[in-house]
């Protein structure tokens, strides 16, 4: 019994996170701009959690803030745990590589000028590794001659593929991928994807984040939808396969429409940049359902069996 | 107007082929996507047909003329990362005042806002700039529009939003266009035409040949 | 649970009052202001103050003359701060000339084409190669020494080392994507060089001449030192210090120890304030 609870019980778990960078405006001035606010997830082991949302949602700082990779000047409050253990920027230096991998976004995180057979590996020559590169490097497509090359030489789709394979060769129970896809065709893509889903089967943790919202939806357990640097829906992927119809969110249902087979009918208006974030609902100002009680702080609530940031959600 | 490639074969010093007797023709009006596994050249074919690199075989034809490269280009590349195509020191209003695109008919067609053009790039998302990139490309002088994964790193409203902002414009000027794509939803959403790049590359047969000498100054 | 939460921001820290850039500024300008103190005392100061008198001859350091007085009865005080005047604008006009070529060079090597880059480079390698004192006392005393030669001898030979940096970052820039784009909207590579690339140069450029600053004092200082710079009757700290060297086994310190103190003083003053302007200025600690 306790094992199953212990199972169940989330791996990683972020609590009312904000992030904010502290900017010098014109001059001496200094502002705040808050990039994340009150954002919530959890991921449980043997599950994939995809995040969708616009560019600027604040998906990639959410991954740089779990892995402590964020700059300088940038301010974090809020909680993340990890099997319950509170991180701290020391914690999360020493869980960095080992127990929680990132798959970062471009080939600049990349070093230029380390070989890639070396860099998959992480410098480690032992004879397990030369093996497991093998079998990932296969697996991948990518042949073998690769490894001598350095990561100017490798092609976009390539150098993503390399950047998977590294986060899969360690050995980490929590995998946060970014935008792992683009520049990959569809095989590859689903490829990718079908590899963290067998990681996640294994009973790993991955947290996705993706643009392509649509092979998420096929390949995740549940779909966290961010806007404006705020979770605004929490739900379970068949509800995204299912339709607009079963989504709550107002924001979520727009995704849907806008992908190409859907219609392909965005919404008019943008996301509010931080430094000039609405009162209340993020979303509000571009929202047909808009009332008065929008402007206040709009809470989490649980609507057929996810959660929603929205008081008209039915 | 026409743009023409023909036996165009292009790899850097030393490299392998990544292109190799690609011939490919579209015409002004035509919307045709270009699709093909990850790898097969299809960034560096729009680079060479844009001009950003110089092919080592074969030539680039515009109504059967040879591109000029100096003055403005006809065939305007419009790239996946808007952000590093755009000089980060400038404000957005000097972005546009460079290809002589600041005008009103100009921001309302595609969605600019005004208050985006005092602002620094830093200060706009992704989609926002990559309106200003498409802005940019579409003046007069623009007769063929190439698309690299212009959206693949925009979420799907924005994607759907320039999109059709720039499918009108394309439209009504009569603009050859030319998106490089892996959503096939996508591509069957926005073109006319597909073209595989995978059986219009022949780098299998020139794998044995390789590319030796030649092409030193492949790179521009 | 709340105040745990805290602990979680390891990046976190507290806020301080005064932040750092308007430190570094305050820092910036107190310093400027104490060299352009030591500047102008020294053009204004009266000529009178450094008459010989032989009454006061070779006294130490005391309340009436801090730094003592040499020889002649002249306080060392006076003659440290006209020394160290002249080493500023020597200096000042030195390392702009240089900075300058430096932009120039430097630009000219990463946008024009390869041969002239090629010999650019060769030059380079050529000004670095010979060591930097004797190249310094040959262009000096073949330009007539004097204030002239001290001049012309430290502004052709300090470009160097930041017309490569220039020239490097000339190409980082012309290799980025906008620069592609604005070159097929029609626009000249001067157009280009000039709108896009040199607004980079501006931080480079800034803190490149103040960090040549210091170079170009000592280098003048030495060159007087060694007899090939300025004449004797101007008050240099070469001058004071290669006077000094006959009466250090006499026992008078204070003649040369002074006068260096100071010189160090300065010479780390300017580099200070180049670093202060680096943190402000340079785009990856902007916003620290």
């Amino acid at each position: 019994m306790k094992k199953e609870r212990m199972e169940n019980a989330p791996l990683l778990k972020v609590e009312d996170l904000s992030v904010s960078f502290h900017m010098y405006d014109k001059g001496l001035e200094q502002y705040d701009l808050k990039v994340i606010s009150n954002l919530s997830l959890d991921v449980k082991p043997g599950e994939i959690v995809a995040i969708a949302g616009s560019s600027g949602s604040g998906k990639s700082l959410l991954a740089h803030a779990v892995v402590g990779i964020l700059p300088e000047n940038a301010r974090l409050t809020g909680s993340i745990t990890y099997k319950g253990e509170i991180l701290d920027q020391k914690k999360k230096e020493a869980f960095r590589g080992t127990r929680i991998a990132l798959v970062p976004q471009s080939i600049a995180y990349l070093d230029p000028l380390m070989k890639v057979g070396k860099q998959v590996t992480g410098g480690d020559r032992g004879k397990e590794a030369e093996i497991s590169k093998k079998e990932i490097f296969k697996r991948f497509h990518l042949d073998e001659k690769i490894e001598k090359y350095y990561p100017f030489q490798l092609s976009g789709g390539m150098a993503r593929r390399v950047l998977v394979s590294t986060a899969v060769i360690s050995d980490a129970s929590l995998i946060i991928a970014d935008e792992p896809t683009p520049g990959l065709d569809l095989e590859m893509a689903l490829e990718a994807l079908k590899v963290f889903r067998e990681l996640a089967d294994e009973g790993k943790a991955v947290v996705l984040i993706t643009h392509d919202i649509d092979l998420a939806f096929h390949i995740a357990d549940r779909i966290a939808v961010f806007y404006a640097g705020t979770t605004v829906e929490m739900a379970k992927a068949e509800d995204f396969l299912e339709g607009a119809g079963k989504l709550r969110h107002p924001y979520s249902k727009a995704l849907w429409q806008a992908l190409p087979q859907n219609g392909f009918r965005p919404i008019p208006g943008f996301q509010p940049y931080a430094r000039y974030l609405p009162k209340g609902c993020l979303f509000s100002p571009r929202c047909p359902h808009k009332t008065k009680e929008c402007e206040n702080d709009i809470p989490m609530s649980e609507i057929r069996g996810g959660y929603v940031r929205c008081i008209h959600a039915t | 107007m026409r743009l023409e490639a023909r036996n165009l074969g292009f790899c850097y010093a030393g490299g392998p082929w990544i292109l190799k007797d690609v011939n490919f023709s579209m015409e002004e009006g035509e919307r045709v996507g270009l699709v093909g596994p990850s790898g097969y050249g299809k960034s560096t074919l729009v680079k060479l047909l844009a001009g950003y690199l110089e092919p080592c075989e074969g030539e680039i034809l515009l109504d059967g003329k040879p591109m000029e490269k100096k003055g403005v280009c006809p065939v305007q590349l419009i790239c996946q990362h808007p952000e590093k195509a755009i000089n980060p020191r400038w404000k957005m209003k000097k972005v546009l005042e460079e290809s002589g695109m600041y005008r009103e008919e100009v921001l309302e067609a595609l969605g600019i806002e005004e208050e985006w053009l005092e602002r620094y790039p830093r200060e706009l998302s992704g989609g926002e700039l990559q309106r200003f990139c498409v802005a940019r490309s579409l003046f007069g002088g623009t007769h063929f529009l190439l698309a690299d994964e212009m959206s693949t790193m925009l979420d799907v409203i924005t994607q759907a939003q320039i999109w059709n902002l720039m499918l009108r414009e394309v439209e009504k000027r009569k603009i050859g266009l030319l998106a490089v794509t892996h959503n096939m939803a996508l591509a069957d959403c926005v073109c006319t035409r597909t073209i595989n790049l995978a059986q219009v590359n022949h780098i299998k047969c020139a794998e044995e040949s390789g590319c030796k000498n030649g092409c030193e100054y492949g790179t521009v | 649970m709340s105040d745990m939460t805290a602990a979680v921001s390891g990046a976190q820290r507290r806020r301080i009052f005064v932040n750092r850039r308007t430190k570094t500024i305050l820092f910036a300008a107190l310093i400027f202001f104490v060299i352009l103190g030591v500047y102008l005392s020294g053009a204004l100061l009266s000529d009178d103050l450094i008459q010989a008198d032989f009454s006061k001859k070779a006294l130490k350091p005391s309340l009436e003359h801090p730094f003592g007085t040499d020889l002649l009865g002249r306080d060392m005080l006076v003659r440290t701060v006209k020394g160290l005047s002249v080493s500023i604008s020597v200096g000042m006009i030195a390392s702009s000339v240089s900075a300058v070529i430096a932009l120039f060079v430097g630009v000219a090597a990463a946008t024009g084409r390869s041969w002239l880059d090629h010999f650019i480079n060769w030059v380079i390698d050529l000004v670095m190669g010979i060591p930097h004192t004797v190249l310094l006392i040959l262009i000096s005393f073949a330009c007539g020494k004097g204030l002239k030669g001290v001049l012309i001898g430290v502004a052709v030979t300090h470009w160097t080392g930041l017309a490569r940096i220039i020239r490097s970052e000339v190409l980082q820039i012309g290799s980025q994507q906008y620069i592609g784009v604005s070159k097929k909207l029609g626009h000249s590579s001067w157009w280009i060089t000039v709108h896009h690339i040199l607004p980079h140069m501006v931080p480079q450029f800034i803190i490149g001449l103040i960090l040549l600053f210091p170079h170009a004092i000592m280098h003048e200082s030495g060159l007087t030192f060694l007899g090939f710079g300025l004449s004797p009757e101007q008050p240099a700290i070469g001058i004071i210090l290669s006077e000094s060297m006959k009466y250090l086994s006499s026992g008078m310190w204070w003649l040369a120890f002074f006068p260096g103190l100071m010189l160090v003083v300065i010479v780390l003053l300017f580099d200070r304030l180049g670093e202060n302007m680096k943190k402000i200025l340079d785009p990856y600690s902007a916003h620290e």
